[in-house]
């Protein structure tokens, strides 16, 4: 079990949660698992995000390993210049 | 991406070469967008609409098309507009309609038409003939304007999941993150200030404009010469534009005459491509400077609220931060980064940050340097020093006593892994510019700056040749001396001379799928993955001696370019130099190459610490930068010589930005200087030399520690400008840029 820290502005998605435990290894099983638990987060998670694991921010990557206990921020997609 | 082989000792990384696309530049040999030529070619010109939001109620082009020289003429109608593939929607949507307008004209400059003719004059000419009918709209270009509740809506529908109900459709995205109680932690303060800023929005201003030739037939099969940072991006995207399927598209990234992020996407490739498919000849398109104000970047423009308590010691007990950006007629400005990148330099207990994306009546939005992240830094880093000034504190003790370092919990959430950013300001404070006496009339300002930095999808290729010499393919379009600092980090695990690499940049036939050169990412993820390749290549190398000797592989290790026997129980062998292994490669197991494809997800964010000293002059209010130190954190500089390139430009692209860039609209919504006559952009004698010092904290993410260094120099500037020139003036300055007659104003209104 992982707690993912979701940003403020998704309270209104999660019924009030900011965060969520759920179950995963990568960061794939970690998006799949957050729209499990709140159905709504489809649409942001649609419009992409990143991951911050134990502080590393994982950009697009769905394989990543998601250690037990670790950190977990679900951030905005980056986009850079 | 766990690294067990983290190198802090180099050889050639480090060094200065000289770099290797510099005789083709300064004898005019490099190809750059324009430089291209193909039989049978045709000029591809533009039709624009003048009006800054107007209904298209017809085109027609009948005239035009009959002209004798005129062999083509497209609309939106020769787009692919109805769900391809996947379906042309999104963001792909979102570009047709910007590249060639749908139903409504959406500002100044929007494309409506384009012919392509045997002559570009022919093709300008041909432009009169197609007669459009609009019914003009009510438009709205200011960010503020265009959220109140009466402001024309530009496109109902746009908004997604994030938008709080009762706000105006044309706010289409809203972010909010922080964490603690912030009105909690103003009650702590001892001194709480809050002001509002604006800044307008600026291009780019690459010298090269945007440039193409494309060639597509009735097959399917295209080819396309453009000035791009992501080949594999253009490949993609006009693919999808014009249906077609992504690999039969061939592209090739000629030279690039600047990019900043605002050659991110695709404007004229996907007109060039429908015009050709139409005429079956190859088209090219060349754009002129108006038409690269007009209808391409620009930066978003903001309107920010900032709130920020200090204790007398200068603890920030709580920060807040409201960023409004416009970001033109589509979704996508970065209203989300300059909220999240605003106060990541702090350690701070309470902080709230909320950035809204706004649509109006202006050119699409496009990245620039750090997207986002300078005006908000602006914002707060002004507030910050008002706060230093007021409670009688040292602008850089306060910033040290502040600073987020390993461990820190950033404003946007994580936890920070290894960081440098109290590494820069300690080296400011050391600085010589820092306590160096001010002249009478002058004023010195400082500022911090954050940028994430991004991975990416990258793959690279290296070939080693017979004669012991290496080619190396990457497909990120070489903006700030790639070629270089690839060269240089393939040598160092290769360990043959950094002038025996040649670097090319292959185009979409002849390599994996590469992300955009943008995030910073190209010397941190091409360079991760040229490393690997290398290795790769190493690898093959330590076998084929291996063989030779008729050891195990295992017994085999490489140094200073050649095979050697790992210790004394290998066997005693000479060392076998590389080339001595190339020489006969075709007969001992074939051509040796190296490869690696990843997305690599290490990046490392990167602060840095600017000191600006500025002179205002009463009379005239113009502004002089009289001496500027940029101290940034590089993690490891491969090719220091354009490391300081990189902080250098941010700088000076920083001091346009302050001072006198600006996108000028009239009453009409159109765009008053679309010329660099009328825009201007800092010139040589517009500078002092630019100081910097590159202060390296290794990135865990990255087998040489590399931090990208692109973007983090555009932050800090246009702070650190308004701070000294804020101290300067004895007038604090709240919009941008602090042009002349604003400065007038400001002390005007100061008595």
């Amino acid at each position: 079990m992982v707690e993912v820290h979701l940003w403020s502005g998704l309270r209104s998605l999660t019924g009030g949660q900011q965060v969520v435990g759920v179950e995963a290894k990568t960061t794939g099983e970690l998006l799949q698992a957050l729209v499990a638990a709140h159905p709504q987060l489809q649409a942001p998670i649609d419009a992409g995000v990143s991951i911050a694991v134990d502080g590393r921010v994982i950009a697009t990557g769905l394989t990543e390993p998601i250690p037990e206990g670790s950190e977990i921020y679900l951030m905005q997609r980056l986009r850079g210049g | 991406m766990a690294l067990d082989d983290r190198k802090s000792e180099f050889t050639f990384v480090g060094t200065r070469p000289n770099r290797p696309d510099g005789l083709d530049k300064v004898t005019g040999r490099a190809k750059f967008g324009a430089d291209i030529t193909a039989p049978g070619m045709l000029h591809g010109a533009i039709l624009r609409s003048p009006h800054a939001h107007a209904q298209i109620i017809k085109i027609d082009t009948s005239k035009a098309e009959a002209h004798k020289d005129v062999k083509a003429v497209v609309t939106r109608a020769d787009f692919a507009d109805v769900p391809f593939k996947p379906g042309l929607e999104g963001e792909f949507w979102n570009v047709l309609e910007n590249v060639m307008a749908g139903e409504k004209a959406l500002y100044d400059g929007h494309a409506v038409a384009a012919v392509a003719a045997t002559s570009a004059l022919a093709a300008r000419d041909a432009l009169k003939l197609i007669e459009v009918e609009y019914e003009v709209l009510p438009h709205v270009t200011d960010v503020d304007k265009a959220m109140a509740p009466d402001a024309p809506v530009i496109r109902e529908g746009a908004a997604d999941y994030s938008v709080p109900d009762g706000m105006h459709p044309n706010v289409v995205r809203y972010h909010e993150s922080g964490h603690g109680d912030v009105e909690a932690g103003f009650a702590e303060a001892d001194l709480v200030i809050e002001d509002s800023f604006v800044t307008e929005a600026t291009h780019q201003g690459y010298i090269e404009p945007h440039a193409c030739l494309g060639m597509l037939g009735n097959d399917g099969k295209g080819e396309l010469w453009c000035t791009t940072q992501g080949h594999w991006i253009a490949q993609k995207t006009c693919a999808a534009l014009l249906g077609i399927e992504t690999s039969q598209l061939r592209v090739t990234a000629s030279e690039i005459g600047g990019g900043f992020g605002g050659k991110t996407t695709v404007f004229i490739e996907p007109v060039s491509l429908a015009l050709s498919r139409k005429a079956n000849r190859p088209v090219k398109i060349v754009m002129t400077r108006s038409e690269v104000f007009r209808a391409t970047g620009p930066t978003a423009s903001a309107s920010m609220d900032i709130k920020v308590g200090m204790k007398k010691d200068g603890t920030i007990s709580a920060a807040q931060g409201v960023f409004r950006l416009q970001g033109g007629a589509f979704p996508g400005a970065p209203g989300d980064m300059t909220a999240m990148c605003a106060f990541a330099p702090y350690n701070l207990t309470n902080v709230k940050q909320i950035g809204y994306d706004v649509m109006a009546n202006r050119p699409k939005q496009a990245a620039y340097r750090a997207p986002g992240a300078p005006m908000g830094a602006f914002a707060v880093e002004s507030v910050i020093d008002e706060l230093c000034k007021k409670l009688g504190l040292d602008p850089v003790d306060v910033r040290l006593k502040n600073a987020a370092h390993e461990g820190t919990k950033a404003s946007y959430g994580p936890t920070y892994e290894r960081i440098g950013l109290v590494e820069t300001l300690e080296a400011a404070k050391a600085h010589p510019h820092y306590s160096a006496p001010l002249k009478p009339g002058q004023g010195r300002g400082v500022s911090c700056g954050f940028w994430f930095n991004h991975g990416g999808e990258t793959s690279v290729s290296l070939a080693m040749s017979e004669d012991g010499s290496a080619q190396l393919m990457v497909g990120t379009p070489d903006i700030g001396g790639s070629r270089a600092s690839m060269a240089l980090m393939a040598a160092e695990v290769l360990g043959i001379p950094y002038e025996n690499i040649r670097v090319t940049i292959a185009d979409t036939a002849t390599l994996g799928y590469n992300d955009v050169s943008h995030g910073s990412r190209v010397t941190y993820a091409s360079g991760l993955a040229t490393i690997k390749a290398a290795k790769h290549a190493v690898e093959k190398l330590c076998e084929r001696a291996a063989a030779k000797w008729g050891i195990p592989v295992e017994a085999v290790k490489w140094e200073d370019g050649c095979a050697v026997p790992s210790g004394p129980n290998a066997g005693d062998f000479d060392p076998l130099a590389l080339s001595d292994i190339t020489a006969d490669m075709g007969r001992t197991g074939g051509p040796i190459s190296g490869h690696f494809e990843a997305t690599p997800e290490g990046a490392g964010v990167s602060f840095g610490t600017h000191i600006v000293d500025a002179e205002v002059d009463p009379e005239t209010g113009k502004t002089s930068v009289t001496r500027y130190t940029v101290i940034q954190d590089a993690g490891k500089a491969i090719h220091p010589t354009y490391v300081e390139g990189q902080f250098q430009g941010g700088a000076a692209q920083g001091i346009g930005w302050a001072l006198n860039e600006e996108y000028i609209y009239g009453e009409d919504g159109r765009l008053q200087n679309s010329i660099f006559l009328d825009y201007r952009i800092p010139v040589a004698s517009d500078l002092p030399m630019i100081d910097t010092v590159i202060v390296e904290v290794p990135n865990p993410g990255h087998p040489f520690g590399v931090r990208g260094v692109g973007e983090t120099g555009i932050v800090p500037p246009l702070a650190a400008i308004a701070n000294a020139v804020s101290n300067a003036a004895g007038v604090r300055m709240k919009q941008l840029p602090m042009s002349p007659p604003r400065i007038l104003a400001a002390l005007k209104d100061n008595g």
